[in-house]
């Protein structure tokens, strides 16, 4: 049940977007994909919902194999990044598109709409077109119009992507109440980790067409396996083999055996947080995360020598 | 002081290019009075030449609409080889002369062109009949449309048509329901365009026509015979009514169309 993928190869021209691309999506979870610009996941998500024909591969969506199957026959709703609300209709008849295509009752479609309406709050706003509408209303117009013919996965592409800050956060909160409200599978596509790891019950991280590693936020962050899920879920620095969370890294005014010698940089005081940059004695810098209370202790000042310790760094092996 | 300068060069040449003939035409009809003018455009052959030039209208704009739109979505939704050449080939009837679409048309319709001798041989008559007409008009009025259409195309993108899709819409349910409402205007302007054309045609049409009067005589060969006959109202009087014709297209279209700013 759920989304299954297998195999799934994409190319446009020479450039590969998916490269043999296996997920497993548990029914009723909310999972992100999670890369940087050009690292297939936005791809991904629209061979899921048939928007791109894969070049290899197979999707399956809720036990039916869905491979050959035309986007409105797959059963899912997607949100797209720039909200793709239909200018000429009202709120109310973006909602009611898909119903209406279904040839509802007008009974059924309006109370149906109405139910929608109070679910992502715009019952104001009913009767307004798009462009009288703030971006966070739109979308979540676009997402109302995608949950009206019940999908059975919801789909969407950046969602939060083109709002500010602020209305990012709220929607964040506000899908996720939403999840746990109408507990539909769900696949978000994101490139901001904080976001994954805030909404996702389940984050597959891509990078260069590929599937680096599926886990729990938790999984991925403490058991990186490879250095680019280590840097991209939270940062990490390299020291020689070794990478290490910022965090980790813990500086002693004394000579202390296993640790590399540094001179302070650069202090920044972020509020809670302070950063130290540090040049290491032999080559390279890199920058300790530590709380204020912490800097304090330590008494540091621009052009100390410190000893750095990294006894949790990691060292992955040669990845192909 | 700049500001006044360009409003008087651009409204100078206005009026010196359009509208001081337009208005010699309508001085010029109704010199000797409305009578004369009205008994000219009433006769039998007058009449016919403008209920030809309306039906070819009626035949070659509509036609051109649904050619116009499908090739705009051919052009921008659907890239296939040759799609550049396609793009160039729309903008011909605006470069060629239409006295040569009209000789291109009359080869091949011609009793011994490629086409002109099948045709007769099954006793269908094109040429110095209404079928090459329409022809010559549709030819001449291919590209409006397709150019007032295809930017607006491009401009909305696919998201829109993407969602209808993941809606569960069928092809002709996403043009019909999301496509068509953002183009629109586009094509009703393409439209009044094309049937601006349509009406004042001249070129091609009076090269297949054989201009028959009170049989292949269209309003605009119409106004040109009595030009010829030294039949000064009739002709004003005619060209009035044709001017009359255009400014009710575009009357027509500025009603509709929705208030700058709105939506």
């Amino acid at each position: 049940m759920g989304i299954h993928v297998e195999g799934v190869t994409k190319r446009f021209g020479s450039f590969t977007a998916l490269n043999e691309v296996s997920l497993d999506v548990q029914q009723g979870s909310l999972t992100a994909l999670l890369g940087p610009s050009g690292s297939g996941k936005s791809t991904l998500l629209r061979v899921i919902a048939g928007l791109e024909r894969p070049d290899a591969g197979r999707v399956t969506i809720s036990g039916e194999d869905a491979t050959g199957v035309a986007p409105r026959k797959r059963g899912v709703g997607f949100v797209f990044q720039h909200y793709a609300a239909f200018k000429h209709m009202t709120v109310r008849g973006n909602i009611a598109f898909g119903l209406k295509i279904r040839k509802r009752p007008r009974a059924e479609v309006r109370a149906r709409v109405d139910e929608l309406l109070a679910l992502v709050q715009l019952q104001p706003f009913a009767d307004r077109y798009p462009s009288q509408l703030s971006g966070g209303q739109r979308q979540r117009m676009a997402l109302a119009r995608a949950l009206a013919v019940e999908p059975k996965v919801l789909l969407l592409d950046e969602p939060f992507g083109a709002l500010d800050t602020r209305v990012r956060g709220e929607l964040r909160e506000w899908l996720h109440r939403l999840h746990d409200e109408v507990r539909v599978t769900t696949v978000f596509v994101t490139h901001d980790q904080e976001e994954a790891m805030a909404l996702a019950d389940q984050i597959a991280v891509l990078h260069d067409g590929r599937i680096e590693q599926v886990g729990s936020p938790r999984d991925l962050y403490d058991q990186p396996q490879t250095p680019f899920v280590m840097s991209f879920v939270g940062a990490a620095a390299q020291l020689g083999e070794r990478w290490v969370r910022q965090h980790d890294l813990d500086l002693r005014l004394e000579p202390t055996a296993g640790a590399l010698e540094a001179r302070v940089e650069r202090i920044a005081r972020l509020g809670f947080e302070a950063r130290v940059e540090l040049q290491l004695a032999g080559s390279g810098t890199v920058w300790a995360q530590m709380t204020c209370a912490e800097l304090n202790r330590l008494e540091l000042e621009r052009g100390d020598t410190v000893w750095v310790l990294a006894d949790r760094a990691r060292v992955f092996a040669e990845s192909s | 002081m700049r500001r006044l300068t360009l409003r008087t060069v651009a409204l100078g040449y206005l009026a010196l290019i359009l509208l001081g003939p337009l208005s010699v035409v309508f001085w010029r009809a109704f010199e000797k009075g409305f009578g004369p003018a009205w008994n000219a455009v009433t006769t039998p052959e007058a009449m016919h030449a403008f209920q030809l030039t309306l039906v070819i209208a009626a035949i070659a704009v509509p036609a051109n609409t649904i050619f116009g739109v499908l090739c705009a979505l051919l052009i921008v939704r659907h890239p296939f080889p040759g799609k550049g050449l396609l793009n160039a080939l729309v903008d011909l009837p605006l470069a060629l002369s239409p006295v040569v679409v009209g000789f291109a048309l009359f080869l091949l319709y011609g009793r011994t062109g490629w086409f002109g001798s099948w045709l007769s041989g099954h006793g269908i008559q094109v040429l110095f009949a209404l079928p090459s007409m329409i022809l010559a008009t549709a030819f001449v009025s291919i590209p409006f449309v397709v150019r007032e259409v295809v930017p607006v195309l491009r401009e909305i993108g696919t998201d829109q048509e993407q969602a209808a899709e993941t809606l569960g819409a069928s092809q002709w349910q996403t043009f019909r329901r999301v496509t068509f409402p953002a183009i629109r205007w586009e094509v009703a302007y393409g439209v009044v365009l094309t049937t601006a054309r349509s009406l004042g045609g001249y070129g091609a049409v009076s090269v297949v026509s054989g201009r028959l009067a009170g049989q292949t005589e269209t309003a605009t060969l119409y106004v040109s015979d009595r030009y010829e006959n030294f039949d000064i109202v009739g002709a004003y009087a005619a060209s009035v009514v044709l001017a009359l014709m255009a400014i009710v297209v575009l009357l027509t279209m500025n009603l509709l169309r929705p208030k700058e700013g709105v939506h």
